[in-house]
């Protein structure tokens, strides 16, 4: 470092002494500006920006004492050492070289030795402080980017966890974050067939961990909420989800209800969150225990999706929080607790205050102290859907648009039939006609016996008559089996057509089969329903469609589903 | 799709619970859990909350139970069916053959 060479700038009245030491200073290696007095040195730092400055002190025009003030305010934050040069050697004079701003002095007669020593030692000072001031602008300046990365993601957040229909006004609710992110997820979507679904999930941790689940959890409740899906179906998938993304200890306690306004009654699924509570008007309390581990746990074969069902009248109201409502501390960490709870839903007279009541005591209950988790709280009401404040909803129209005028035909050969089950596949497409996914169930059954049909009997030429016994019955699905890997020529086609009616429409499925067919005209004449342990599948069709027709040789079927939204 | 089963206390009632679908793939896991049951058991419970659909041979297979149960004398209760597995159950009237509940 020694070697480095620098700009030095040395001021002094005394023509001698400067070049004395400007020959000094030349010899180490330095460059050097040279001025006669303090005006000039002012003149000459802002002219050449010297890294280090030699000051006599005592200089006409301007002295050293203020040429450094000056200097030093010049060099604003950079580090720029000033070494004053004095013959005075009094203690007042070399600390008055200090105060002024000076970095150190150096006593005349100059040491050439002490000299080199104390620029190269401020030259090591200079360079510390330039890099500790880089370091600093680079550390404020990631923070910055930080905070404002943290602030889109923020929003980004909000808009996707918070969104819906929390708006609507029968749901109260309180979000309080614990960070700028926070752990809670609290969710309203209303349901393309009337009624609405509310999702209240609280992380395991706080903050991005926390945020990034929510994402998926939220895309997959309000996804398949718009088309239909029920709540156990909406369930399983954000589990499976969960249990897939998150690492090992990472879940989320929720629960989740579907409100029927129609029918005036909720379903409660509750994993690991406390108590949910249903507050009638009448002032009766029921606590609603949660049974299930918490979202993100099990795997899908062992989800469990049992739920509680109440009848709701109008004005009944229905309550979830995350945990962080009951262990709220106070300043001298005690819980605000359960019982605490309770006590404001029998001391309540008007069920309309009782949220506000809620949240006013728990929050003079931890008082100033900052919260220690999250507190999430929501309050769902039962009152006629008309009355919800959601007319126009995006959610609602969304779900509205689609495609229900189509057509196709999708044939299977060979060695696809023995692998292959089409049945998601078909309905997959089939449930894009807006609204039909209400009636899955019976579209799933229609498809399901009618492919059956077409494979057992039509393509590997079962009969339905061994089931009417027990043996039989085994034998059936033994010789199914057999068949079915020994087989290699046959196809079913499939050709499903849907057409809108004013309200809902008509599914017209068509199967067609490379078996032999059968006398359909001496089956249908023949009555017999609820004997033996076969012959089901198609007095089923015939209840759910509204025409069902063989044709050609017994080898195709037609059948026709007219549906109305609900 | 699995089954799984348990018994009352003093072994006379059995509960057979059926997850996922009800459909011909089952028949020898449900055939097995009754008929693998011992002799006490008097009556049968299906439980059917977390039974996501069922087809017509479950029906058939249903039935092959009450026969084994004893008939017209069985004691064969569905429980907490969803609301497709209730339709297709009163469609075909089982609840003429059947305790649903």
């Amino acid at each position: 470092m020694s070697n480095e060479s620098l700009k030095i700038l040395i001021a002094d009245d005394n023509d001698t002494d400067r070049m004395i030491l400007q020959a000094i200073v030349k010899r180490q290696g330095h460059q050097v500006v040279a001025a006669r007095d303090g005006a000039e040195a002012v003149e000459k730092f802002r002219e050449t920006a010297p890294q280090i400055v030699l000051l006599d002190a005592l200089m006409p025009r301007m002295d050293g004492f203020e040429a450094a003030e000056i200097i030093k305010k010049m060099a604003g934050e950079e580090l720029v050492p000033i070494i004053f040069l004095t013959s005075l050697t009094d203690a007042e004079s070399l600390a008055r070289c200090v105060d002024a701003g000076g970095d150190d002095f150096l006593s005349k007669p100059y040491n050439q030795i002490i000299l080199q020593a104390k620029i190269n030692a401020f030259n090591r000072m200079r360079i510390m402080h330039s890099t500790l001031q880089e370091q600093r602008d680079q550390i404020a300046e990631n923070n910055e980017h930080l905070l404002q990365e943290q602030q889109v993601a923020k929003t980004v957040f909000d808009n996707v966890a918070h969104m819906g229909c929390l708006h609507a006004r029968n749901i109260k609710h309180l979000l309080s974050p614990l960070s700028v992110f926070n752990g809670d997820v609290l969710l309203a979507c209303q349901k393309p067939s009337g009624g609405m679904h509310v999702l209240l999930g609280d992380f395991t941790g706080h903050g991005l961990p926390a945020a990034i689940g929510a994402m998926p959890l939220a895309e997959i409740f309000y996804g398949m909420t718009n088309k239909g899906f029920n709540m156990t179906d909406v369930l399983r998938e954000i589990n499976q989800k969960l249990k897939q993304i998150l690492p090992v200890g990472f879940f989320c306690c929720s629960c989740m209800i579907d409100l029927d306004f129609e029918n005036q009654d909720i379903e409660v699924w509750i994993g690991g969150l406390p108590d949910a509570i249903l507050y009638r008007s009448s002032g009766e309390i029921i606590r609603i225990k949660s049974n299930h581990l918490p979202l993100g746990v099990l795997s899908t074969e062992r989800f469990k999706t049992e739920t509680y069902q109440y009848e709701m009248g109008m004005g009944d109201r229905f309550y979830m929080w995350s945990d962080g409502i009951i262990e709220s501390r106070n300043i001298s960490g005690d819980m605000f607790g359960e019982s605490r709870v309770l006590d404001l839903f029998d001391r309540n007279h008007v069920p309309e205050q009782l949220f506000g009541e809620i949240q006013s005591s728990v929050q003079q209950f931890i008082g100033e102290k900052e919260y220690d988790d999250d507190l999430t709280m929501v309050e769902v009401a039962m009152m006629p859907e008309s009355e919800l404040g959601l007319e126009g909803s995006q959610v609602g129209k969304s779900a509205l648009i689609g495609p229900v005028n189509w057509h196709f035909t999708y044939e299977m050969r060979n060695e696809t039939l023995r692998e292959f089950n089409p049945l998601p596949l078909l309905l997959h497409v089939i449930m894009e006609v807006p609204g039909l996914r209400t009636f899955s169930g019976q579209v799933y059954t229609m498809l399901a016996e009618l492919m059956s049909n077409a494979l057992e009997h039509g393509v590997l030429g079962l009969d339905s008559k061994m089931k009417e016994t027990p043996a039989g019955f085994a034998a059936y699905y033994m010789s199914r089996a057999e068949r079915l890997k020994d087989f290699s020529q046959g196809w079913i086609r499939v050709s499903v057509d849907h057409q809108p009616l004013e309200k809902g429409g008509v599914l017209m499925v068509r199967v067609e089969d490379s078996g032999e067919g059968f006398d359909y005209e001496k089956f249908e004449s023949k009555s017999n329903l609820n004997k033996g342990y076969c012959g089901r599948g198609i007095p089923l069709i015939g209840n759910l469609c509204r025409r069902v027709e063989y044709l050609g040789k017994g080898n195709i079927v037609e059948v026709e589903f007219e549906w109305r939204p609900e | 799709m699995s089954i799984t089963t348990s018994k009352s206390a003093d072994g006379s009632v059995i509960n057979i619970r059926i997850q996922g679908r009800f459909d011909f793939s089952s028949h020898q896991e449900f055939r097995d859990a009754y008929e693998n049951a011992d002799d006490n058991v008097r009556e049968y419970l299906i439980d059917m909350s977390e039974t996501s659909y069922l087809d017509s041979s479950a029906l058939g297979m249903l039935l092959l139970l009450r026969d084994f149960a004893g008939g017209d004398a069985a004691k064969v209760s569905i429980t907490n069916c969803n609301h497709d597995v209730k339709k297709i159950l009163t469609i075909s009237n089982f609840e003429q053959l059947f305790s649903i509940k």
